[in-house]
């Protein structure tokens, strides 16, 4: 009897605690939804401030959203460039070596590396190399961010590309370098796209390592070494402000950069079936 | 045939500098904070940064112990919070949950990890903060105020809890993800055994599951530790940045990654200012690093052991 009243008991509060973790999403949700949505119009989303914008005058976040976009985009393209090598060599050329333990655990422990960290590490590097808060910088503090996210998430596509395949290719006379390239790459291509939006939904909505390194401006990203405004700064310095109608905007900011992360995760789901007219079942 | 095989190995060159400069960014970031904090930390003994609790950068005395204190309460609460609705999460999602509720539940949790801090922040200052200044603040600072952990002084919401519960949220998905990992790879023979003797489904959790499991909980508990210890903006936002000591959940605090960023950047003429937030930086980062270090280590000796 007095087991059967634990089971139940502890039952009972694993689906209570499931509630609460899921309830907690929705709350969040709710609550950025139903304060974001009366303050969003269409102006918010196709002009950059204009004068007096932050006093509660016209204008929109269209800086932003261009500005989060360009930086979280180009961080993107960078990560990839550097992951897509690595989780190749880890997984295709080196195996189960000391060393690839090693940069496992290495590329782990930067996963965890708090934001504002690469923040002030990346505004440390600019100080020395004499780079304003620009969109470069940013870029550059963003790539730190991603890089540990994706090549771990695309390390895990490819170690799951069956081992017959990779050996049919070498049993017809390609080099690792073809056989990675030409079959690996194809075959995890929808993994890859989904690591793609995996990274660029963190950078998107990373505020402290964006803070220091790609400043603020009220004018649409234009240059590399130019400033570029951010979403998640914007959220920030408007609810900063002590005027309701620019809190208002705040929330609509918000709201803005909460749909682009949504519309991200949703867009991995249905990548999953998807862009698998190479891919060998 | 020689190109391609020299290609092949051109390649693999390549990709080898890649992973292996890649591996060394963690050191690089190490090395150039410490290059940039060691004015600071020449010029004033370590103790005295680490315990004094006297914070005037104009006149040199840079005492981060509040600034200590004020990471340590809001996380340890955040934890206290996080980790039991995240153990009995990941434990009802590997041993209950059929797999439809896993099937909803899981990505869900996905989504939780991917909103933005600065959403987290949010709602914060727009749920969680109001809610402690009107209901829960007056309501335990009458009834339990006696007890110096629940004195309710500070009336604007801005406190610990409210930074703590707003943490808590963002940790769990971490902890979930991880211990769920961990307690699937407890062999199913285990299990059977034990419900063979007569246990009943939650015995069998506690006496086989949870202790086979026990170093990978750990392991997570420790990277959700981390990840609370390091986050910036969401905390920043709701817990009033006030540089004292809090002594009741209701008080404001003031963490380190608070303090960076509000203050880096723009105090560069003060000197060893500058200096000084980037040995906060050093700090937070060495703490994180040795966590993570060794969640990592056992995860993978717990994972790889069934694989």
């Amino acid at each position: 009897m007095d087991k059967r009243k634990e089971e139940l008991i502890f039952q009972g509060l694993m689906i209570a605690s499931a509630l609460i973790v899921i309830g907690s999403l929705v709350f969040v949700l709710a609550v950025v939804v139903l304060k974001g949505l009366p303050a969003l119009n269409l102006a918010m989303l196709t002009q950059t401030p204009k004068g007096g914008y932050y006093l509660g005058g016209e204008g929109g976040i269209l800086n932003a959203i261009t500005g989060s976009l360009c930086l979280a985009g180009g961080a993107t393209v960078l990560a990839l460039l550097l992951s897509l090598p690595i989780a190749l060599f880890l997984q295709v050329y080196s195996g189960k070596s000391r060393f690839s333990e090693f940069a496992r655990l290495s590329l782990d422990v930067l996963w965890g590396v708090p934001s504002i960290v690469y923040g002030a590490f990346g505004f440390t590097i600019m100080v020395f190399l004499r780079v304003r808060a620009s969109l470069l910088g940013g870029v550059m503090a963003l790539t730190l961010l991603e890089l540990p996210i994706m090549s771990r998430a695309l390390e895990e596509v490819i170690s799951m590309v069956p081992l017959e395949l990779k050996e049919s290719a070498y049993a017809l006379g390609a080099t690792r370098l073809e056989t990675a390239m030409r079959v690996v790459v194809r075959q995890c291509l929808p993994g890859i796209l989904t690591a793609i939006l995996l990274a660029f939904g963190r950078g998107i909505g990373d505020a402290a390592s964006v803070l220091f390194t790609a400043g603020y401006t009220d004018s649409l990203p234009s240059s590399l070494f130019r400033p570029v405004a951010s979403l998640p700064l914007a959220v920030f310095f408007q609810l900063a402000t002590p005027f309701p109608e620019v809190q208002q905007r705040a929330y609509a900011s918000a709201l803005v950069l909460t749909i682009i992360v949504l519309l991200i995760s949703l867009g991995c789901r249905l990548i999953g079936g998807r862009f698998t007219a190479h891919v060998i079942r | 045939m020689l190109t391609r095989s020299l290609k092949d190995r051109l390649a693999s060159r390549l990709m080898f500098l890649v992973t292996f400069s890649s591996s060394l960014i963690v050191f690089l970031i190490a090395l150039a904070l410490y290059a940039r904090a060691r004015p600071i930390l020449t010029a004033k003994p370590l103790g005295e940064l680490i315990f004094s609790s006297s914070w005037h950068p104009l006149k040199g005395e840079f005492g981060f112990y509040p600034f200590i204190l004020g990471t340590l309460w809001v996380t340890a609460l955040a934890m206290i919070i996080s980790i039991p609705l995240s153990l009995l999460t990941a434990i009802y999602l590997a041993e209950y949950a059929s797999a439809r509720v896993r099937g909803v539940v899981k990505p869900l949790i996905d989504l939780l990890a991917g909103i933005p801090s600065v959403v987290y922040g949010l709602w914060g200052v727009l749920a969680v903060v109001p809610l402690i200044r009107d209901y829960v603040a007056p309501l335990m600072g009458r009834s339990l105020g006696f007890i110096p952990l629940f004195s309710a002084e500070n009336l604007t919401g801005y406190s610990v809890l409210a930074g703590s519960i707003v943490l808590a949220l963002m940790v769990f998905p971490i902890i979930i993800s991880v211990a769920e990992e961990v307690f699937r790879s407890v062999p199913d023979g285990l299990r059977e055994a034990s419900l063979a003797l007569g246990a009943t489904r939650w015995q069998m959790v506690k006496h086989v599951v949870i202790r086979k499991a026990l170093p990978g909980v750990v392991a997570a508990i420790v990277l959700g530790f981390s990840r609370a210890f390091g986050e910036t903006m969401a905390v920043l936002m709701v817990v009033g940045n006030v540089a004292m000591i809090p002594s009741s959940i209701f008080d404001p605090a003031y963490p380190l990654t608070a303090l960076i960023a509000n203050n880096y950047g723009e105090m560069m003429s003060i000197p060893l200012y500058d200096s000084a937030l980037l040995g906060a930086g050093l700090f937070l980062l060495l703490m994180v690093l040795c966590f993570n270090i060794m969640a990592r280590i056992i995860l993978r000796r717990v994972l790889r052991e069934e694989w």
